[in-house]
């Protein structure tokens, strides 16, 4: 496995540990992958960790008393650990799994949202959120007749907190990305947390773009619920993950009923199974869960700090080489200072709409993102129909985001 | 599979140049929108129907090469037909547009345009739409391209529907 150095990640190393990268893609064109914020690619020691459990200690976890049983359940609860560790948890107790980042977003909504929120009460989001740290909350209100509140977009991509003891006035609970997936705002999550518990309010972030990138600490960031994905992570689609703080967890009611979520089931009623089973009914992504657990490995073997190094490098280098190359017909948006955005640039170029460009692009091999990134409001907000988008992780160096200069120029030929 | 499948140049031309781009002031004109969840881009059609023919027709909002060239051909090829010809241009295009198992099996390639869809017996004569016909082989794309149609569809069932298509 490719190490961090005191001198950085060693991209050349690391793209061989990911088949995808290592090859071309079917018809010669190279792969300059350019979508990490999206869905990343998978090393080898991923794909071998699920292949290995499948072809060795496949059965159902919780359940036999079977040696293979007992193995598959080990091999989860250990990735249980390294996750809870991963993110700084106080005990594995604390880690749920679900199937994506979305619908950890809506166990914190629908559970814990039905048994504390009341007509009258009031919840604070952003205008930057991603729509799964939106719509679930949409629905709920609908259901509930809560009032929803929201940080506004304030400059150079920045959230504009200077109303903000005003806005978690009487909130119960506050919603926040610790990521912006478009702009790449690293939001001040410490500072909304605070001011939220202040007012008796509870937190639940979205780490989706966040985990991946950064050293997380649930607790240095002040969080009450803290939600993201495996598969923007190196890991496989499939699972996702949810810490909550145990006390909060424990007084939650279910979300998904069925097996494994309950002790004991009378035709009167059921008494719920402790905490994290509690929130995971059926057969869980057991492979999945176990390919995380690789990915976390990893990703700590080259070192979280390594890796927030590298992308900010490489995304002052992609923000100075874009302008450099483009100047006026490219708007990049999002903060303009590397160090406060994670590796996503988010860019209009021209009048060429984003599909064009990521349509010609492809041509070139180089996939980039285009469309509302799932943040319709966000993007009616700066004006705009969708941004292309180019994001970045362990693998892309310098060389991607030459390719994308480059390809650029193609898309000026065809349409301007 | 170039970009010049895609990208044919009176593609391109319509994207430059648009035809029929504007606003009707509505009423008495219908206003009717249509979305691609997928990319964000919206359309509005703007449509007057008197005694069962297009009598007028603008397009607004904002899309893509594909989405904007596609909406300004259609404006071309159905503003002043009857509410039946115009359907039947409709499901000439859709059909031009969709991915039948028989064109899998014959390797992705489109029927010939006009050929297809009718559903009236008379073939469709699509002119200057058969440039859009390469984007059957961009799948992501087809959506781009039929956002307008199924805009104007529902346009011309919300104005027969108001009683203005008459003998359409």
């Amino acid at each position: 496995m490719a190490g961090g150095t005191m001198t950085g990640l060693d991209v050349a190393t690391i793209r061989k540990d990911f088949p995808i990268l290592d090859r071309a893609q079917a018809d010669g064109r190279p792969l300059v992958y350019l979508d990490s914020a999206a869905s990343s690619q998978k090393p080898q020691a991923v794909l071998d960790a699920m292949d290995h459990y499948y072809e060795t200690t496949h059965a159902n976890v919780h359940r036999g008393v079977y040696t293979i049983a007992e193995q598959a359940t080990r091999l989860m609860e250990e990735a249980r650990d390294k996750v809870a560790r991963f993110v700084g948890a106080s005990s594995s107790r604390e880690i749920v799994f679900a199937k994506n980042g979305t619908e950890c977003l809506n166990l914190v909504a629908h559970s814990w949202g039905r048994a504390n929120l009341r007509p009258g009460d009031a919840v604070l989001l952003s205008e930057i959120e991603h729509h799964a740290n939106l719509v679930p909350w949409l629905i709920l209100r609908e259901q509930l007749g809560f009032e929803l509140r929201y940080i506004p977009l304030g400059q150079d991509g920045h959230l504009d907190l200077a109303d903000l003891d005003r806005l978690v006035d009487g909130v119960r609970l506050v919603g926040i990305t610790a990521m912006s997936n478009v702009l790449g705002t690293l939001t001040p999550v410490r500072r909304i947390a605070d001011a939220a518990h202040a007012a008796g309010a509870v937190v639940v972030v979205d780490g989706a773009q966040y985990a991946p990138h950064l050293v997380t600490d649930v607790t240095e960031l002040g969080a009450d619920f803290f939600a993201f994905t495996g598969h923007k992570l190196l890991g496989p689609t499939g699972v996702g993950v949810l810490w909550g703080r145990e006390e909060l967890l424990d007084a939650m009611p279910p979300f998904l009923g069925g097996g494994e979520m309950i002790r004991d089931v009378r035709l009167d009623g059921f008494t719920p199974n402790e905490l994290p089973w509690k929130f995971e009914a059926g057969t869980p992504p057991i492979a999945e869960t176990i390919g995380l657990g690789a990915a976390i490995d990893y990703l700590q073997g080259l070192g979280m700090e390594a890796v927030r190094e590298h992308e900010v490098r490489l995304t002052a280098y992609a923000m100075r080489t874009l302008t450099a190359r483009h100047g006026d017909d490219l708007r990049i948006f999002g903060p303009s200072e590397p160090a406060q955005r994670g590796g996503v640039v988010s860019f209009a170029y021209k009048d060429v709409h984003p599909h064009d460009i990521s349509q010609v692009l492809d041509q070139a091999g180089v996939c980039v993102r285009a469309g509302h990134h799932c943040a319709k409001p966000l993007m009616r907000r700066l004006g705009v129909g969708a941004t292309a988008r180019a994001s970045f992780y362990v693998y892309n160096d310098e060389s991607d985001v030459d390719a994308l200069a480059d390809a650029l120029d193609a898309t000026s030929d065809l349409f301007c | 599979m170039g970009l010049e499948d895609l990208y044919r140049e009176i593609i391109l031309d319509h994207y430059r140049s648009p035809r029929n781009r504007g606003e009707l002031e509505s009423p008495p004109a219908l206003r009717v929108e249509g979305y691609n969840p997928l990319c964000g881009d919206e359309i509005v059609v703007y449509l007057v129907v008197e005694d069962g023919v297009v009598a007028d027709l603008k397009i607004g909002g904002q899309g893509c090469s594909i989405s904007q060239s596609s909406a300004s051909m259609m404006s071309a090829a159905v503003k002043g037909r009857t509410v039946a010809e115009a359907r039947a241009v409709i499901r000439a295009f859709k059909g031009m547009m969709s991915i039948h198992e028989q064109r899998l099996d014959a390797d992705g390639q489109p029927e010939p345009a006009g050929a297809t869809g009718a559903g009236d017996g008379d073939a469709v004569q699509l002119g200057d739409l058969e440039a859009l016909q390469g984007v059957v082989r961009f799948p992501v794309r087809i959506k781009c391209a039929t956002l307008s149609w199924n805009t104007l569809q529902q346009g011309l069932d919300d104005a027969v529907a108001a009683g203005a298509g008459a003998g359409g």
